[in-house]
């Protein structure tokens, strides 16, 4: 029977998060080189490398209705062929077998940074906007080239319902992505006279988000937001930190620096989000989709603290 | 979250929280701002300040970075500016429609102050009173400290997309068609309206909203260039280098009229040929260059 949700990156933060939340209704399976912490019993977990050619095996049994493919890892540590493998070959391989063993609906994570933070961009960047996340952050070319496979497959296979979510930027208890390990930082870096407005998601708003994708006849690309836009100085000053001001044109030459000799674990193109604006418009997930945030703006800001939000519907339960 | 339809915006007026403001140094400058505000405009400005709406979430910003308590603080020296410096005079405001308009002016003065001018015409003098978005020119955004203020005080970037949001949620825009060809002009071509870009009719077209022409009378005067330094302005990256007598081109102590024409209203597609648009937005440029001929005949003397 074909019932399966199979979850590829499923032992991410992110990855377990969405697994909890979502193997109470559905049957889920796993695709994870990493072992999954804490894995619900009823849960099947297939720890292979997704490049694996056994993956088609997990396909071949034809038991699985729908592919939530989040296995795309971003490790700036990690060299850009490594990256490449991995992300580009990685996706196009199950793509083409969800097609080949007649998978109704393949859902993928992408994110709002293949737009990349611009002096010129709009304040809301709807769907069709291009993608210019590489132009001065090469390493993530991959990341785009993700987006634009799984864009092409949308036209490729009609028959496949594809859904291609670009979340803003995601934060959470469990997450440890660049944005809510900066907003860890007890004395995080600005720039000196720049102060963005910046979107954040809570990590259940993403699970959520995907959940609702699931549902047939959605199909499309959509930025997902979660409660609102806010001055990253307002994020730092409800979170507590003591920003540290740097002028903009030390910050770069300094970041190098630190990063060449291993000092620092963020990317130096990375201070782009910290002075331009890459944030987007939401409304067609909310009008397609049905997706609303259910976290507010101040449970959304503080969930990186490790609290969690007072009154949602929560399912991490360990 | 995108802009919802101003008249939701108002029913669904979240709860305000206590304003964080900036302490200590900052802190007490933004607050002996406000009050200077206040003390300028009296009782009737803080109540105009009272109607203003804009979509704020629980930390007092709107979508755009608009922080009206921010706003009432920065608007002071301008404030000061309007009343005592240029001792503006407005006719035709009311010509200014409420809700979605886009006022067209002329733009001159070397720096933008008839764009300051005309927002705090807005604030004290139209009804309703409301914050007029300008759309600031695309590197703004890479400056420090002016691209978050102008953010704060809901100057946006003016990407066609942008424009097109704040109209739909019945906002007023403030369009200068000539640009820096305008505002940089040398003072033997003053009152005489440069090429108008295409890019303001469009948006008239596809939004439908009015075009409130507009006059601007006495900036050309408050910083004469004598002599455009072309080839330094390439070389600082400057979309130019006037040269005014005052070395620094700070604005004499000139009279400000501006004037509000009738709202014009155009029917056809935005995406007609360039020729059919170049035609629509002749018309509007040929009211303005009236008005400006009117205004500039009308006036007896320069700084008075």
């Amino acid at each position: 029977m074909r019932d399966t949700v199979l979850i590829t990156g499923i032992s991410g933060n992110l990855g377990r998060t969405l697994a909890r939340s979502l193997h109470r209704t559905e049957k889920v399976a796993g695709l994870d080189r990493r072992p999954f912490a804490g894995k619900p019993k009823d849960l099947e977990l297939h720890q292979l490398d997704i490049r694996k050619k056994k993956v088609e095996d997990v396909f071949r049994r034809g038991e699985i209705r729908a592919l939530l493919h989040m296995a795309i890892m971003h490790d700036p540590r990690l060299s850009q062929s490594e990256h490449h493998s991995f992300n580009v070959l990685g996706t196009k391989a199950v793509l083409e077998y969800a097609a080949k063993y007649g998978v109704e609906k393949v859902v993928v994570l992408s994110s709002t940074n293949v737009y990349g933070p611009r002096p010129d961009n709009d304040n809301f960047l709807t769907e069709d906007a291009p993608l210019l996340g590489s132009q001065n952050f090469p390493d993530i070319r991959d990341l785009i080239e993700v987006d634009m496979y799984a864009q092409q497959y949308i036209w490729k296979h009609p028959e496949v319902e594809t859904v291609i979510l670009r979340p803003v930027h995601i934060v959470g208890p469990h997450v440890r992505n660049a944005p809510s390990n900066y907003l860890r930082l007890k004395r995080p870096w600005v720039l000196a006279g720049f102060d963005p407005m910046v979107q954040l998601i809570h990590e259940e708003d993403v699970a959520r988000a995907m959940q609702l994708s699931l549902r047939p006849g959605a199909r499309g690309v959509y930025n997902v937001v979660g409660p609102g836009e806010v001055p990253l100085s307002t994020i730092l000053r409800e979170l507590g930190r003591q920003p540290i001001p740097v002028p903009h044109l030390l910050a770069r030459p300094l970041l190098d620096r630190l990063w060449t000799y291993r000092i620092t674990g963020f990317p130096p193109p990375e201070l782009d989000h910290l002075q331009f604006l890459c944030t987007v418009d939401g409304s067609k997930a909310e009008k397609d989709l049905g997706y609303r945030p259910s976290s507010t703006l101040r449970e959304t800001i503080r969930s990186v603290l490790g609290e969690t939000p007072a009154g949602a519907n929560l399912s991490v339960v360990t | 979250m995108a802009l919802r339809a101003p008249v939701e915006s108002q029913s669904t007026a979240m709860v305000r929280f206590d304003p964080e403001r900036p302490k200590g140094l900052l802190g007490r400058l933004r607050g002996a701002m406000e009050k200077w505000t206040l003390q300028q405009g009296g009782k009737d400005l803080e109540a105009r300040l009272a109607r203003l709406v804009a979509p704020q979430n629980e930390y007092g910003v709107d979508p755009f970075g608009l922080d009206l308590e921010f706003t009432k603080a920065a608007v002071a020296p301008a404030l000061w500016l309007y009343k005592n410096w240029f001792r503006v005079e407005t006719r035709g405001i009311e010509h200014v429609p409420a809700g979605r308009a886009l006022l067209i002016a002329n733009h001159s003065g070397q720096l933008p102050f008839d764009a300051l001018m005309i927002g705090i015409s807005m604030l004290v003098e139209a009804e309703p009173p409301r914050i007029c978005r300008a759309m600031v020119e695309r590197w703004a955004p890479t400056l420090p400290f002016v691209a978050p203020f102008f953010a704060r005080i809901g100057q946006v970037v003016g990407t066609p997309e942008n424009a097109r949001r704040l109209l739909a949620a019945g906002e007023t825009l403030m369009v200068f068609p000539e640009g820096t060809r305008g505002l940089n002009k040398t003072f033997e071509k003053k009152y005489q309206l440069q090429d108008f870009g295409l890019g303001f009719m469009r948006l008239a077209l596809e939004m439908q909203a009015p075009i409130v022409p507009v006059a601007v009378v006495g900036a050309e005067e408050q910083a004469p260039a004598l002599w455009d330094f072309k080839a330094a302005a390439k070389i600082l990256g400057f979309p130019s280098l006037p040269v005014t007598p005052t070395v620094f081109p700070l604005p004499l102590p000139v009279k400000y009229r501006l004037h509000f024409g009738a709202p014009m209203k155009f029917t056809g597609s935005a995406d007609d040929e360039e020729a059919e648009l170049e035609r629509k937005v002749k018309e509007v440029k040929a009211r303005v260059q009236g008005m400006l001929n009117r205004g500039v005949e009308e006036r007896k003397a320069i700084f008075f």
